[in-house]
């Protein structure tokens, strides 16, 4: 409305024609292309809806689930609701009055008996053992006796069950996880703690896990990140370079192995380095090592570097291959001309060009490598696991899912970090993926 | 014109054809059940010893599905509402988390059938083999073993010889995790098999079993599934192995393997049978948890594996491997001569700090 208004002010200004122009039905010219151009704009949103919603569906509603799941964690209220309240202001001197003491018995009697997922004594049990190891038992045991206490004083009651009843840890600890927002799953996913008077600690070195091997998942993806490079540059200049029936036979050379099961290439790996296997055997047989000393090369870091640049490589080739393919020849042949060195014209010259490729493929291989997590767990043994590794074992194996999205947070963030260093350092509009 | 017809009446034809086996599932005439387990020699000999008698008798159709332990599957079919297992076979420790965080059915012990002998079914169990929510089937056991053939002088007799890498050189085999391992350590340091979980419950205790778990460090293979022990042991990965008792006897008695089992300082556990809650076959897996923990089903599943039976009145039946001429009796964990210094698993202590414990087991692991 208000361009047509515009509309007609300019061409008033201009002194022409006072009347808008008008199409055949009668409706002003400007009015009617602004109707058409909605309705394409609608068709043309129309048409992205279903790769929305699949986005909405698929990666933004997990990931913000994931997230929220980080941070809150409801199950001391849905257990203890009552309780829950009560606590809430308790000045965390010494131990809770007598009043939130009887709230808690009964509570812990009602929980007892409910049998509802997510609501029972156990999930409570299982939450504060996370915080205090030993937890659980004291939790189960003592709800088994809870419904037999039905009278004052519940403190002396409770106490009678279990004396670790009287340490105030419990009581501050049980404070804090009736609450429903938490941080306590970013310090168990950075090693820290909190200690017995509620102050933020770092855990036991013996007991320190998450950040070493965040720190090892960071540095062995920069490190396959660099062999990838190495290994791909020359190949993707020999694709570019060579006459088009070499290069499509060693093209397919690349495309076969990214084509084939991962599974399949790393139970490969599996046998070719194994103890026993293929390489050690050719070793043996050769008299490089004797039999007794053959070499270690799988189920630890070396086989999760080898078999993972050996996955990831094409993603680093085929960016490469595609930057340098538009590089026309003549340019180095002109420095060259002009007395230039071969190795001066490369650095000077070819390199520079293909660096939208390297930044694709290294930021590719990279992002990959570090939220990777099929091969390690398969060929990484003791020292090769990594950060996907862990978030893998607490939402498969012990069923801590705030933990496991703690991590998982973590690790998007650092991933996120990189990018936005990357696009500091190198551009991303300077990306070229082919 | 003819083309449309044809679909139209196709499509109405299968829609009555659909809408009439839904109707059937709905009124649960086409009687299923999935039936979950460990997979590999284990799986078979419930196959022989349940599966087969209870099909037979009810027209059940049984699936039967492998898994790897843990209650990651159920307790993420049970939140999302969607309950495709019906019966599982689980840990002792396990059933009790599950049953806690109330993920499982509780189970009626009443109704459960009497021994043949007559004894009702509460004192035919052995004693802690019935709980709130599971019913235990066999009594199993990590023990190890090693390959006769590869080891010509003095045999292994303690599980002191298994850490002992000077006198036996050569690859170990360990479950990939801190359970189990960190009371074997114990053992071999010398810790009566009465007193280990005592000791383990102080950190001294715990350092100590670290302490000795390093002595070994480098010469470990882990291993995670079940299979891969006697795997393990059959290519010469490594010279002894942990290992599921039945998985060891079966390579044994079934493929003629040279593996001889050592029993001193084994660790026992129950396997029990449970019911995700919300199971869509609940009443068909009772059926089937009832049949199959009779006297005689125990005792025929002794007949393929050596896993004891959890019934009192199995032990009588208890006869030969099914195609051979060996003594199931004393290749139970709970002969008396395999007992001598033998510790149960204590699923409480394990409850309290596995979780504790296999995150400091991760870090050493990864150092």
């Amino acid at each position: 409305m208000s361009d047509a208004a515009l509309g007609t002010n300019h061409s008033a200004n201009n002194g022409a024609a006072s009347e808008p122009l008008i199409a055949a039905d009668g409706i002003p010219l400007k009015q009617k292309l602004a109707k058409t151009t909605r309705r394409m704009k609608m068709q043309a949103f129309l048409l992205t809806v279903p790769l929305v919603l699949f986005l909405l569906v698929s990666f933004v509603l997990p990931i913000g689930q994931m997230l929220y799941r980080s941070v809150h964690n409801p199950t001391g209220s849905n257990v203890m609701p009552n309780f829950a309240v009560a606590i809430k202001n308790w000045d965390g001197q010494g131990l809770p009055s007598e009043e939130i003491f009887e709230v808690f018995v009964k509570d812990m009697a009602l929980a007892r008996k409910n049998r509802e997922v997510g609501k029972t004594i156990g999930n409570l049990a299982t939450r504060v053992n996370y915080e205090i190891p030993g937890a659980r038992s004291l939790f189960t045991k003592s709800a088994r006796r809870a419904g037999r206490i039905t009278e004052g004083p519940y403190k002396e009651a409770l106490f009678a069950i279990d004396k670790r009843w009287e340490n105030p840890h419990i009581w501050l600890t049980l404070q804090r996880v009736t609450k429903d927002f938490t941080a306590a799953f970013y310090l168990a996913a950075t090693d820290q703690k909190y200690d017995e008077a509620g102050n933020i600690v770092w855990a036991d070195e013996l007991y320190q896990i998450y950040l070493p091997i965040l720190w090892k998942t960071i540095w062995l993806s920069a490190l396959i990140t660099a062999l990838c490079f190495i290994i791909a540059y020359p190949v993707a200049y020999l694709l570019s370079t060579l006459p088009l029936r070499t290069s499509n036979l060693l093209m397919i050379l690349v495309l076969l192995p990214f084509w084939t099961s991962l599974l399949v290439r790393t139970s490969a790996w599996i046998a070719m380095l194994q103890t026993e296997g293929i390489i050690n055997n050719i070793f043996v047989y050769l008299g490089f090592i004797s039999d007794e000393n053959r070499i270690q090369m799988i189920y630890n870091m070396t086989g999760t570097v080898i078999a993972m640049v050996h996955i990831l490589l094409p993603f680093m080739i085929l960016p490469l291959y595609s930057v340098m393919k538009t590089i026309p020849p003549s340019y180095m042949r002109a420095a060259r001309s002009m007395g230039a060195s071969g190795t001066y014209s490369f650095v000077k010259v070819y390199f520079p060009q293909t660096v939208p490729g390297i930044a694709a493929g290294t930021l590719l291989v990279f992002i990959l490598a570090i939220g990777y997590y099929i091969t390690p767990a398969l060929v990484g043994g003791n020292d090769g696991l990594l950060i996907s590794n862990l978030i893998a074992d607490h939402i498969k194996k012990t069923l801590n899912w705030s933990l496991g999205a703690a991590l998982g947070t973590i690790l998007l963030t650092v991933v996120l970090i990189f990018y936005w260093l990357y696009n500091k350092l190198v551009g991303v509009d300077n990306l070229k993926f082919g | 014109m003819k083309l449309t017809k044809l679909l139209a009446s196709t499509a109405v034809g299968a829609a009555i054809a659909f809408g009439a086996s839904s109707a059937a599932f709905a009124d649960g005439h086409a009687k299923e059940l999935t039936v979950v387990s460990w997979g590999g020699a284990y799986t078979k000999s419930q196959v022989e010893a349940y599966h087969k008698p209870f099909i037979a008798k009810t027209g059940v159709n049984i699936k039967s599905e492998d898994y790897n332990g843990g209650i990651a599957e159920i307790k993420a079919q049970v939140e999302a509402g969607n309950v495709t297992w019906d019966i599982v076979d689980v840990e002792l420790s396990d059933a009790i988390r599950a049953c806690d965080e109330g993920l499982l059915e509780t189970i009626d012990h009443s109704t459960l059938p009497a021994g043949a002998d007559g004894t009702p079914a509460k004192e035919d169990f052995i004693k802690g083999t019935l709980y709130d929510c599971a019913v235990a089937n066999i009594v199993w056991t990590t023990i190890f073993a090693y390959d006769k053939s590869k080891i010509t002088g003095d045999a292994p007799k303690t599980m002191a010889d298994f850490f002992d890498t000077k006198k036996w050189p050569g690859k170990r085999g360990l479950r990939k995790g801190a359970k189990v391992n960190l009371e074997f350590a114990l053992i071999a340091d010398g810790v009566p098999a009465k007193d280990v979980y005592s000791v383990l419950a102080t950190p001294e205790g715990v350092d100590r079993a670290f302490a000795k778990l390093d002595t070994i460090k480098g010469d470990v293979v882990w291993w995670e599934a079940g299979a891969q022990p006697p795997q393990l042991l059959a290519d010469g990965e490594v010279l002894m192995t942990t290992a599921y008792n039945g998985r060891i006897f079966n390579a044994v008695a079934g493929e003629g393997k040279p593996f001889e089992i050592v029993w001193d300082g084994h660790v026992w556990d129950l396997d029990l049978w449970v019911i995700p809650k919300g199971a869509k076959n609940k009443d068909t897996a009772l059926e089937f948890l009832k049949f199959s923990t009779g006297t005689e089903p125990l005792a025929k599943q002794a007949s393929f594996i050596s896993y004891g039976p959890a019934r009192k009145s199995s032990a009588p039946l208890v006869g030969k491997y099914h195609n051979k001429d060996i003594d199931m009796g004393p290749q139970m964990p709970t002969a008396p001569e395999n007992l001598t210094n033998a510790v149960q698993n204590n699923f409480e202590f394990w409850a309290d700090n596995a979780d504790q414990l296999n995150e400091r087991f991760n870090a050493w692991l990864a150092k």
